[in-house]
């Protein structure tokens, strides 16, 4: 790999919540132009380390530049240059999708076609459907759209892929790959280990707030196998996920 | 996968371009056009809103046509005329033309007495020409069992003591500043209609989009965004002040050319209505705000959204006058913010009295409100 920049860098990063400690003094860089993966149990911080950089919550000590930002000070510049998909967040009531576009165009100041968005994320028939009657893959799609609008250079997904079906799952991981080849840089969570095996140029384990490992998921599996580790069974050619798509086929149904 | 220079399959125009940056700059923003957009999506959502729809305006439509209905357009006093009374004098002549006014004649003094102790008659009335005298003297006895009729009557007699005719013949006026229209049924309950359509936007709607934009998490993907936290007040309080206006103006019309609610000034009147109304639902959000504060899920929102409004429904001059009230009630009744939107309300559409001429009311209300938003900001919570 290229030398890299980094467009986030986050020291000694501490949360804590009246006498629990979320997370534990982390540190880490993300490259732009990447896709960094958070992965970790439930309750291991992701979702706080995460928050802490969108400027959504207080840290508790530590020090967070985004972009050359520092999220102390300059809070809403980094708000202008960042999207952010939300785990389980809902979007205002009785508005169809062109709509809510219009409406996130107004809170960034942007000036986008809803139209376009939606055909970014290929949601154009969906124009005047509601939020709620969309599928989840639909509504994953949708989040994503609004966390584009303001051409921001990282978005942030937080377990974008929950819940999905295996077809709904891999074209996420397109769209995804489209976003990092058009210049964004993407932050993700995941449980999914397949997921950030493919997806993902690096990936930070989390546990109890503290980072176990950092690297990409080829040095990791690497790394374990050099130090002896075995598969108790032998890995086949294929897995069960790829029967899957191979009986059900590809193409990805609403 | 790390091959960065395979063409994007979303073209030139991809989801990073970022040749128009510079119109997002810190600079750029403008907050403005944040808050005009939520305005805009919140006022297209109360639209779509069953439950707003119909406690601003099917509610308080079914209850002005109940009422426009059972009071045949007027409302009746019974007077009574004392036995003795001169029956050929002016007054009780004009009395009689005015149409609203039914005399009852010939019952004993006693049966009177009875009639008026149980409000069956509304007053009773004696004229007498005075002692070398070619003027009358009118003795009326209002009963406390229908107050609010006997102040009808008076404003009807004043009203009558003004004309001309009658003038130079009667010597003694009882009253001489109370408006004597026609005083209809409608005249009275579409004021209390509209500021309870006032009371139930402001109060409801307000505590559940806020309750619910916070638990969808609405309102965090809102602060992900550079928008401040004045704007999503702001741009929400437009929006429902936009509806609830929308909705004073068409209860205000549908009231006036169906039922013939009286509008002193016509169009003057209606705009001074609607900057009560204005008032009043801003005052009336703060409750709003209290209880999704307070509330910790939807399911509570409505049993203590009716502890604020139930009373005044109630109590608040909505479908009687708070005179009809026993005495003991009544100051409850004059501490309500409703009452006094009400019955400026009445004041600014029946008697044609101008906003400074209602400043005592609008000065309690803004007493009101300065106390309802200083709890407000304390228990509001945003996430």
């Amino acid at each position: 790999m290229e030398t890299k920049k980094a467009i986030i860098s986050v020291t000694n990063l501490i949360k804590k919540y009246d006498d629990f400690v979320a997370v534990q003094g982390l540190s880490f860089e993300v490259y732009e132009n990447e896709i960094f993966g958070l992965l970790g149990p439930n309750g291991a911080g992701k979702t706080t380390t995460l928050e802490i950089i969108e400027t959504l919550r207080e840290k508790t000590s530590g020090e967070i530049i985004v972009d050359g930002f520092s999220v102390d000070k300059q809070a809403q510049d980094i708000k202008q240059i960042i999207g952010v998909q939300l785990q389980a967040a809902g979007y205002y009531p009785n508005l169809n999708l062109v709509e809510l576009l219009e409406l996130f165009a107004g809170l960034y100041g942007a000036d986008v076609k809803p139209m376009e968005m939606l055909e970014k994320v290929n949601l154009q028939d969906k124009a005047k459907a509601k939020y709620k009657a969309l599928s989840g893959g639909q509504k994953q799609r949708f989040s994503i759209a609004t966390t584009l609008i303001n051409q921001p250079k990282i978005i942030f997904l937080d377990e974008p892929t929950t819940g999905l079906d295996p077809q709904a799952r891999r074209n996420l991981w397109d769209l995804i790959t489209e976003i990092r080849d058009a210049g964004t840089t993407v932050v993700i969570t995941t449980h999914y280990m397949d997921e950030a095996e493919q997806l993902c140029d690096r990936v930070a384990f989390v546990e109890r707030g503290q980072i176990i490992a950092l690297d990409t998921p080829d040095n990791l599996i690497d790394q374990l196998v050099n130090s002896g580790f075995e598969r108790k069974k032998e890995v086949k050619k294929a897995n069960l996920e790829d029967v899957f798509i191979n009986l059900t086929g590809k193409e990805w149904r609403e | 996968m790390n091959d960065r220079n395979s063409s994007s399959p979303l073209g030139s125009e991809g989801l990073n371009d970022r040749n128009s940056k510079s119109s997002l700059g810190a600079v750029g923003y403008s907050n403005t056009k944040a808050t005009l957009a939520l305005a805009k999506a919140s006022f297209r959502s109360i639209m779509r809103s069953p439950s707003a729809v119909v406690f601003t305006l099917a509610f308080p439509l079914i209850f002005i046509l109940v009422f426009g209905f059972l009071g045949g357009g007027g409302t009746h006093i019974d007077v009574g005329i004392t036995p003795g009374s001169d029956m050929k004098n002016p007054v009780i002549g004009m009395l009689e033309k005015t149409g609203m006014i039914r005399l009852v004649k010939n019952k004993s003094k006693a049966d009177y007495d009875k009639l008026l102790e149980k409000g069956n008659v509304d007053a009773m009335i004696d004229v007498h020409r005075k002692v070398n005298s070619v003027a009358y003297s009118v003795n009326v006895v209002y009963t406390s069992a229908s107050m609010d009729k006997g102040n009808i009557l008076k404003s009807v007699l004043n009203n009558l003591f003004y004309d001309k005719n009658l003038k130079p013949s009667v010597a003694e006026i009882k009253e001489s500043t109370i408006h004597g229209r026609e005083y209809k049924t409608i005249d009275f309950i579409l004021p209390g209609q509209l500021g309870f359509s006032l009371l139930s936007t402001g109060v409801f709607g307000t505590a559940f989009v806020f309750l619910s934009l916070r638990q969808t998490l609405v309102i965090k993907r809102f602060f992900a965004t550079p928008v401040k936290r004045s704007s999503i007040v702001i741009g929400e309080g437009i929006a429902r002040i936009g509806f609830a206006l929308l909705g004073a103006l068409f209860i205000i019309l549908i009231g006036h050319f169906f039922f013939s609610f009286t509008l002193v000034h016509g169009a003057l009147t209606v705009v001074n209505m609607l900057l009560l109304a204005a008032l009043g639902v801003i005052v009336f959000m703060g409750f709003g705000f209290i209880i999704s504060g307070i509330a910790k899920n939807e399911s509570m929102v409505p049993p203590i959204s009716n502890i604020v409004t139930l009373p005044q429904f109630l109590l608040s001059g909505t479908f009687f006058s708070i005179e009809a009230f026993p005495t003991w009630l009544q100051p409850i009744s004059r501490a309500l913010p409703l009452t006094y939107l009400n019955d400026a309300m009445r004041k600014v559409a029946f008697e044609g009295l101008g906003l400074w001429d209602v400043k005592f009311q609008i000065m309690i209300l803004l007493l009101w409100g300065i106390g309802i938003y200083a709890v407000a900001v304390k228990v509001f919570k945003w996430e």
